[in-house]
């Protein structure tokens, strides 16, 4: 806990970006480490994958684009400052008559959960209980958040994507950031040096590893804790390792724009289909039970099929982002290389 | 084997919702947007059935998953919300149609396909929040809408490059009223242990008066205050407005607005409950002067824009305002004329936005001052907008003299001197509303049109989902059993249910 208030706090008053990103991937780390103390294995897992893993490449790869250092000198904002200390105020006030910390005849203890623990072995059979609920129980959240993330990656490939064509286009017009602060950053797709050895061979050994682990978590988050969102995100870190360490190009040649626009829509697709489906065969939408004849049965398939849809959703999405803004880099070092001559 | 009728609340929600990915694989002009509008008709037509179905023989509740709620997640269509499907369903695919010739000036042909991929997202996001009976799947469908608009609302860059600043204000402050909204929620489930909406509510009567859900109502009721735009929450939206294209800014200025309004109605009445809402909270004195406030504030500031967009957007704030005073009122007929208010305002902006969507299409700017003479210029388009213009006013036989009427009703039901000051204040904000459309009016008929400028109308498949809109204002004015009737059923439903 301690940890975690010393990392939020330095990331406020720390000058450099970069500092403040890294610290945030502990921050991150630290509220893994609290969620597995509180037996949230799968919450933890996530934000492991997530926080700190790949939301950290995806600001270092924002940074290269727009300089680490912070423009303006630090200002006082008293308005922003009242609001937040007022949600916290009133938070603070809240707490006062909340059900006392992990007493068992809460509410949250008392009223739903206790089918979701008593019967989904029964009825779903799948030992990790997260998993039945959020895949089962309450799938069509999760139908909804697999879509917030093709929404997420759809709005990326729209914005970035037209600035980058409209460059093409016209290119006098504007240059969105000053050259002095992105000069460093250079092209991000020849960032995989090609005479660095020791990265090279360690990536090679780590990638495969990474695959399989993310393949691990992607059908194992039925007996274990993992997912299809975990999975999908470790996987695109195996990519886009690749892509920082070899370049993005060789990345490009595995995985080209265009797949990464399919795979997203197929991940949505392949779990609504689903839905769709046991909607056919009589049951209401994303009811498994019907999807093969022992209820059971059906409940599994269901959910290995919408845990890969919402994996290949999340990687696809991931890779978008880490494209769309790499390539961003990459045409601002061209223009640079350009100007220049 | 299965009746298809009694799929029909999910297929609402999924039909554009299953429809956007196939879109995103396409490309060319024509193919992603006849997919979306056959997928927004679609929707319509089922809300039309399901709102049918729900007036002669009640709610309708189905089992996501085959899961009995609370364990599973409900959809629910009551009077209410079967209202509101038909509404965004309708004003979306109404848009639509206009959308075909006017969207392919504003965004690159290549870039289509992900274009209506993320419209029918947002569509999505509005339906699945109306029908919903749960509150975090709320939350999780207020996320589709809130991040395929600020994708929507970016896409204005090509005309104008504020639309990136102006949709990243509203990500930020979106994304503000979400969390706030979350919050709400995740310590309702701490009290409450459920997150069904119905649920909730049968629970809520022994823990009101907690501080942890005096702390709910209070993140929920701000989350969706600046998710709806009330006055002082409403900044970004004249911006997201003004810079968006055409077509979206139709669209978002008839539902998405009123999406949240209908959330807001949603648990005052139904989940808090209206003794509790407006006796233990006495919400009325929180919510009845931002309202006043927002619409005199907002008309008055209309009335200095220089931009068609943004004075319509600033308009939009201040009818808002109108909603809010109706439900704050607290009395059935106050509620009343917020439902009726919440449609007969999409009908109305709507028809207007598009008519400024044709003027862009032919002038390619919104700024008054490249819209002189333009009465002469685009004759069926200007007087489209004038009798636009007269519904915002409420002039009889209008939409809004309509809405108004029942607010005044609603306001006298009050009594006391706040109840007559509050009539004399809509009066006055009703003149503002005549001097901003007279500024319109002005500038479109009483100055010369440019030099070299020939008169030339919007093409035939503007004009037509324009003036259906306005055509189908006045027909909402004059023949109001339809949506009169529901709203007022609807209200009876929500203050007795409650």
């Amino acid at each position: 806990m301690l940890l975690l208030i010393a990392g939020t706090m330095s990331v406020l008053f720390v000058r450099n970006l970069f500092v403040a990103t890294m610290l945030l991937g502990i921050v991150s780390f630290t509220m893994a480490l609290i969620f597995i103390s509180l037996d949230a294995v799968d919450v933890a897992f996530t934000e492991a994958a997530v926080g700190a893993g790949i939301s950290t490449v995806l600001y270092i790869g924002t940074l290269a684009l727009v300089g680490s250092q912070e423009k303006d000198q630090l200002k006082f904002a008293p308005g922003p400052m009242v609001i937040c200390l007022a949600v916290g105020a009133v938070l603070y006030y809240a707490t006062y008559e909340m059900p006392r910390f992990g007493e068992a005849n809460n509410p949250v203890h008392t009223h739903v959960a206790p089918r979701y623990i008593n019967d989904s072995p029964t009825e779903i059979g799948v030992p990790n209980m997260v998993t039945s609920v959020l895949a089962s129980y309450r799938g069509y959240d999760t139908f909804g958040e697999t879509t917030v993330i093709f929404a997420a990656g759809i709005g990326v490939l729209l914005i970035l994507r037209q600035r980058r064509r409209r460059k093409n286009e016209d290119d006098e017009t504007d240059v969105p950031l000053d050259k002095g602060k992105t000069g460093q950053s250079g092209s991000l797709s020849g960032l995989g040096s090609q005479h660095d050895l020791i990265p090279h061979v360690i990536a090679k050994l780590l990638i495969p590893f990474i695959f399989v682990f993310a393949l691990y978590v992607q059908f194992h988050g039925d007996y274990g804790p993992g997912g299809g969102f975990q999975a999908g995100v470790i996987f695109a870190a195996g990519i886009i390792l690749y892509a920082l360490v070899f370049s993005l190009d060789y990345a490009r040649s595995v995985v080209s724009e265009k797949a990464i626009l399919f795979l997203i829509s197929a991940g949505v697709l392949l779990y609504g289909g689903v839905g769709v489906v046991s909607m056919m065969l009589g049951g209401n939408f994303l009811d498994y039970n019907v999807l093969a004849s022992d209820p059971v049965a059906g409940q599994h398939l269901g959910i290995l099929l919408v845990e890969l849809g919402v994996g290949i959703t999340v990687t696809a999405a991931m890779l978008a982002i880490f494209y769309a803004f790499v390539g961003r880099a990459d045409l601002i070092a061209a223009k640079a290389e350009q100007e220049e001559n | 084997m299965l009746s298809l009728s009694s799929q029909f609340p999910i297929l609402v929600a999924i039909a554009p919702l299953m429809t956007a990915p196939i879109c995103a694989l396409f490309r060319g002009k024509a193919a992603p947007w006849a997919i979306t509008t056959i997928a927004s008709a679609f929707a319509f037509y089922i809300s039309l059935q399901l709102l049918l179905t729900v007036a002669s023989s009640g709610p309708i509740s189905y089992e996501l998953g085959g899961w009995a709620p609370p364990w599973g997640i409900e959809y629910v269509v009551d009077l209410l919300s079967g209202f509101m499907l038909v509404l965004i369903s309708g004003v979306s695919t109404g848009v639509l149609l206009f959308a075909r010739e006017s969207i392919t000036k504003e965004v690159p042909t290549s870039q289509l396909g992900l274009f209506f991929a993320a419209y029918l997202l947002a569509l999505t996001g509005m339906l699945g929040i109306c029908i919903t009976g749960d509150a975090f799947n709320v939350f999780v469908f207020l996320e589709i809408m809130s991040l395929s608009s600020y994708a929507l609302i970016a896409m204005g860059e090509r005309t104008d490059r504020r639309a990136l600043t102006a949709a990243f204000q509203y990500l930020i402050i979106g994304t503000v009223g979400a969390t706030f909204y979350l919050i709400g929620v995740g310590l309702i489930y701490m009290m409450t242990g459920t997150l069904n909406i119905a649920d909730i509510a049968a629970r809520f009567p022994e823990i009101e008066g907690t501080r942890p859900i005096l702390a709910a109502v209070g993140f929920i009721v701000i989350g969706l205050a600046i998710k709806l735009a009330l006055f002082p929450f409403h900044v970004w939206l004249p911006n997201g407005y003004t810079y968006a294209p055409s077509i979206i800014t139709a669209f978002f200025a008839g539902t998405a607005t009123k999406v949240s309004v209908y959330l807001l109605i949603r648990y005052i009445f139904t989940v808090f409950g209206v003794d509790y809402s407006f006796e233990g909270l006495e919400l009325t004195d929180i919510l009845l002067p931002l309202a006043v406030l927002g619409f005199l504030s907002m008309s008055a500031v209309a009335i200095y824009q220089s931009n068609l967009k943004r004075l319509l957007a600033y308009s939009s704030v201040a009818q808002i305002g109108y909603i809010i005073l109706g439900l704050a009122l607290a009395n059935e007929t106050g509620l009343t004329a917020s439902i009726v208010h919440i449609f007969n305002h999409a009908i109305v902006k709507t028809g207007l936005f598009l008519s400024v969507g044709c003027m862009f299409f032919v002038v390619g700017s919104t700024y008054l001052k490249d819209l002189e003479g333009i009465g002469r210029r685009m004759p069926i388009t200007t007087f489209g907008f004038v009798l636009g213009g007269l519904g915002l006013i409420g002039v009889p036989l209008t939409p809004g003299f309509i809405s108004k009427w029942y607010l005044v009703v609603a306001a006298l039901e009050k009594g006391s001197v706040i109840g007559y000051g509050i009539v004399a204040l809509l009066m006055i904000s009703s003149l503002l509303a005549v001097i901003y459309i007279w500024r319109v009016v002005e500038v479109a008929y009483f100055r010369e049109m440019p030099e070299g400028t020939v008169k030339e109308e919007a093409p035939i498949s503007l004009l037509v989902p324009t003036w259906l809109f306005i055509l189908g204002s006045f027909y909402f004015g004059i023949e109001t059993s339809f949506n009169v009737g529901i709203a007022k059923a609807a209200a009876a439903f929500l203050m007795g249910g409650a």
